[in-house]
């Protein structure tokens, strides 16, 4: 086998291993890229009950209600609409009413049905898909202004 | 006073690193002794100035000296000792200082250890190791001064945050910090490899102790990673695809098929322009991990504050460290000449299949990880990409490596035969196919990934240790003869049967508790049992405790198989009062099987019920076993003789030739 043949075998190689990974990625990114929703999106647009979706806002104040069975309800709103949620299980250590958060899950019904919950977000109390999201629905302002009355310096909100 | 002295050490570690990253340059580039002669002291200097920096931020953070903000911020005059220490690098400012801090031990390192490196190469290397510090220490003067003073002085601190207050993540930052800034020095050794223009066996000798020392130090790194998050975000999970992890895994892949190449570097002389490009991958790979976790465009503990000016500022450091490089890389490249030539089917074949794929699988962690940062970028919306995508493409792609990996090592160099080979292996084939037969038989059922991968596990596992029989020539002769075989083995070859030994452990880990996990969550009152996977967990109760700076909620567990006692499981709830915020801490309880996991949530009620999620996780420890067992396999090979005895020096006449040749090919 020539020097060029010997190369020819190692690109043809590489290639096949780009053309495996990119079929790989295109057949998985239709199914398992899920996409962010704030409570005013799923309001005003139509959601799709089989689609995985995140939903993220605020943890509506005295929404928290415990259910047999470890089951966890509560409302998500971004102060301008609200989504009900409905949970089963150890809701995360930093989840609380009136803090961010952000779910995944299904629609059933008119109930979002997540199996994750994160309470994710950095010092400053605020994932920023949610402060985005509150920017959207117009409501940045009062939630900031409420929450440095509260002693928390919000992050993300200097554009 | 002392903050200052350490400030005032950052600005001098800043001078010394300017003169260090020119006149050595200058000089090689000239045939200067004197001017390149600066590298070595100028090192050194530098290297003690940021000690004394780290030592003064240490010392603010030990007394509480809540007059410097870093300490204000990340500290408490309440919290334990090591927690005042490990909060100098749990926040932004000071995990930088950390950061330049051991770049400037290895720039040292490679001054005082490299003595028998060419004076022109020893110069250049530690120049780009200066240019490096540069941009790190004008990034802190300019944006991120850990030693700013508060007036008045704050009366207490606010805490370090008590996510971050735990052993396992006191000591993952240093570690992830070893790796990344460890490849830092293969890094500066292909860029000085690409201005002298020479690469070869003595250059790939210098650089693969380094890359291994890395290499582990990061496998270490992101095994705490994931074992923290395993037990203390109590969802019994491991690894979350999440972005973050992302950013220490990709030069971790980048790195893994470094000192794979470097191999073929050093006992074939080729695949030269690939290693050089690889090396700047793994480096550009870990500044990009640094630039995604500290700039804030991701959400997650690392984040610390979102800051605008920061993140450009690394951008743009990143933008010209990777530019640069790469620009460099495209114009000397290819002058690089490779002498060795080699069949598809040979130990170079195998290694670069290796490189391929980890490359390959490198791409797609790549492409998971920006692509909701582009989307958003150019306003497609907000999407998450998580492990479904990830478990879907990168998985499928690794398993082809893993069945090659069980023949690489038993492939000559050069030309080899499959056939032979396979035939070398029968043992192996046999092993495997009757474990995997008794296994099937055990577990009838089983997601198939996680079958497939037992399998794959069991036979990189069982062909490694054939390999080594083959290689000490067991059972094909005397016994006695085997044995003084194995003694005589080379620390590499040791090196390489433990790290791949250990992959295959890890590779069962995962694939056992992928597949077999068992979780219940359900309300349980005092005396209530569930049984989960044939243990019985009953709930003893729960009572209220003090913390030294924190309150708990402890739940106690019995756990019992078929009656007898097994272990007592501790859960507990803390509140950290300074921050207002709760942790889980979950009780776990290590069997060679799995791991008895118990976690309590919330009170329910008032009668002492409370929510409990109970786990029986199969195999899990294994994965943080088989990575010790790599990275310690990684310390065997630093260790061989040849990186040590004099191996590493070049011919005398050919060292005159490199002066000279580097002095041509530059006029």
């Amino acid at each position: 086998m020539k020097r060029k043949h010997k190369r020819l075998t190692f690109v043809g190689l590489a290639l096949l291993l780009l053309a495996t990974a990119a079929a790989l990625t295109l057949s998985a990114f239709e199914e398992s890229i899920v996409f962010f929703q704030s409570p005013t999106d799923i309001v005003t647009k139509s959601v799709s009950p089989n689609k995985r979706y995140r939903l993220g806002g605020l943890v509506e104040e005295g929404s928290v209600r415990k259910k047999d069975d470890a089951v966890v309800t509560f409302r998500i709103t971004d102060m301008a609409n609200t989504v009900n949620v409905s949970y089963r299980g150890i809701l995360p250590d930093l989840f609380r009413e009136g803090q961010g958060v952000v779910t995944e899950g299904f629609f059933v019904s008119d109930v979002f049905t997540a199996d994750e919950v994160l309470a994710k977000h950095d010092e400053n109390y605020m994932p920023p898909e949610v402060a985005d999201a509150l920017k959207k629905s117009g409501k940045w302002n009062e939630m900031s202004s409420k929450m440095k009355k509260q002693g928390h310096v919000l992050g993300g909100g200097s554009q | 006073m002392i903050a200052e002295a350490g400030h005032f050490a950052l600005i001098l570690a800043l001078f010394i690193a300017i003169v260090q990253a020119s006149l050595p340059m200058v000089g090689a580039h000239h045939g200067n002794a004197l001017w390149m002669s600066f590298d070595k002291p100028s090192a050194i200097a530098q290297m003690l100035m940021v000690s004394l920096a780290f030592a003064c931020l240490t010392y603010s953070h030990v007394v509480s000296d809540f007059s410097v903000l870093n300490v204000v911020q990340n500290s408490h005059s309440m919290k334990p000792m090591l927690y005042k220490v490990a909060g100098v690098w749990g926040n932004h400012e000071g995990s930088l200082v950390l950061w330049v801090f051991i770049l400037a031990a290895f720039g040292s390192a490679v001054a005082i250890f490299g003595n028998n490196l060419p004076p022109t190469l020893r110069a250049r290397v530690l120049a780009v190791q200066a240019l490096i510090s540069v941009g790190f220490y004008l990034f802190m003067l300019l944006t991120s001064n850990p030693f700013e003073r508060v007036f008045p002085a704050a009366m207490d601190g606010r805490g370090l945050n008590p996510l971050l207050q735990d052993p396992g993540l006191a000591f993952h930052p240093p570690f992830l910090y070893l790796g990344y800034v460890g490849f830092s020095m293969a890094f500066s050794f292909a860029i000085a490899a690409l201005i002298e223009g020479r690469v070869d066996a003595a250059w790939a000798r210098w650089v693969r102790p380094w890359t291994l020392a890395a290499w582990s130090f990061l496998t270490i790194g992101i095994g705490l990673g994931s074992w923290w998050a395993y037990y203390e975000l109590g969802w019994g999970g491991w690894w979350f695809w999440d972005p973050v992890e992302n950013a220490s895994f990709m030069p971790w892949l980048a790195g893994t098929a470094l000192l794979h190449s470097a191999i073929v570097v050093e006992k074939r002389d080729t695949m030269k322009t690939w290693t050089i490009f690889l090396a700047i991958l793994a480096f550009s790979l870990s500044l990009l991990g640094t630039f995604l976790v500290r700039s804030g465009v991701l959400t997650s503990v690392h984040a610390f504050a979102t800051d605008p000016e920061r993140g450009v500022f690394i951008l743009l450091l990143l933008v010209i460290v990777i530019g640069g490089s790469l620009t460099l890389f495209a114009i000397r490249g290819p002058a690089l000449r490779s002498t060795g030539i080699f069949k598809p089917i040979s130990r170079e074949g195998g290694l670069l299949l290796n490189n391929l794929v980890l490359t390959t699988g490198c791409a797609v962690v790549l492409l998971g990880t920006l692509y909701p940062l582009f989307l958003d970028a150019v306003g497609g919306g907000k999407v998450s990409v998580g492990a479904p995508f990830f478990n879907a493409v990168f998985i499928p792609l690794m398993i082809p490596m893993f069945v090659a990996m069980g023949f690489g090592p038993i492939l000559s160099w050069k030309r080899s035969d499959l056939i032979q080979a396979a035939l070398r292996l029968k043992t192996a084939f046999i092993l495997t196919g009757l474990i995997c037969a008794v296994i099937l038989a055990l577990l009838n059922h089983g997601p198939f990934l996680a079958i497939v991968g037992l399998g794959l596990a069991m036979w990189l596992f069982v062909a490694t240790l054939v390999e080594l029989g083959e290689r000490i020539r067991l059972f094909k002769g005397p016994l006695k003869e085997s044995f003084g075989r194995l003694f005589s083995q080379t620390r590499a070859s040791w090196g390489m049967t433990l790290a791949h030994s250990g992959m295959a452990i890890v590779i069962a880990g995962m694939a056992g508790v992928g597949g077999w996990k068992v979780e219940k969550i359900q309300v349980m009152k005092p005396g209530d049992t569930v049984n989960v996977a044939g243990y019985d967990y009953k709930f003893i109760g729960a009572r209220q405790g003090q913390g030294p700076n924190y309150t708990v909620i402890e739940g106690k567990f019995e756990v019992t198989q078929d009656g007898q006692h097994v272990i007592v499981l501790s859960a507990e709830k803390r509140n950290y009062p300074v921050r207002q915020m709760p942790t889980t801490e979950a009780a776990i309880h290590s069997l060679f099987s799995g791991d008895l996991y118990a976690v309590i949530g919330d009170p329910e009620g008032n009668d002492g019920k409370f929510v409990t999620r109970l786990y029986f996780n199969p195999l899990v420890a294994w994965m943080w076993a088989g990575s010790l067992i790599m990275a310690f396999g990684a310390f065997v090979s630093i260790s061989d003789r040849r990186y040590r005895v004099g191996a590493p020096s070049r011919h005398k006449i050919k060292n005159v030739k490199v002066v000279e040749a580097s002095g041509i090919g530059q006029t």
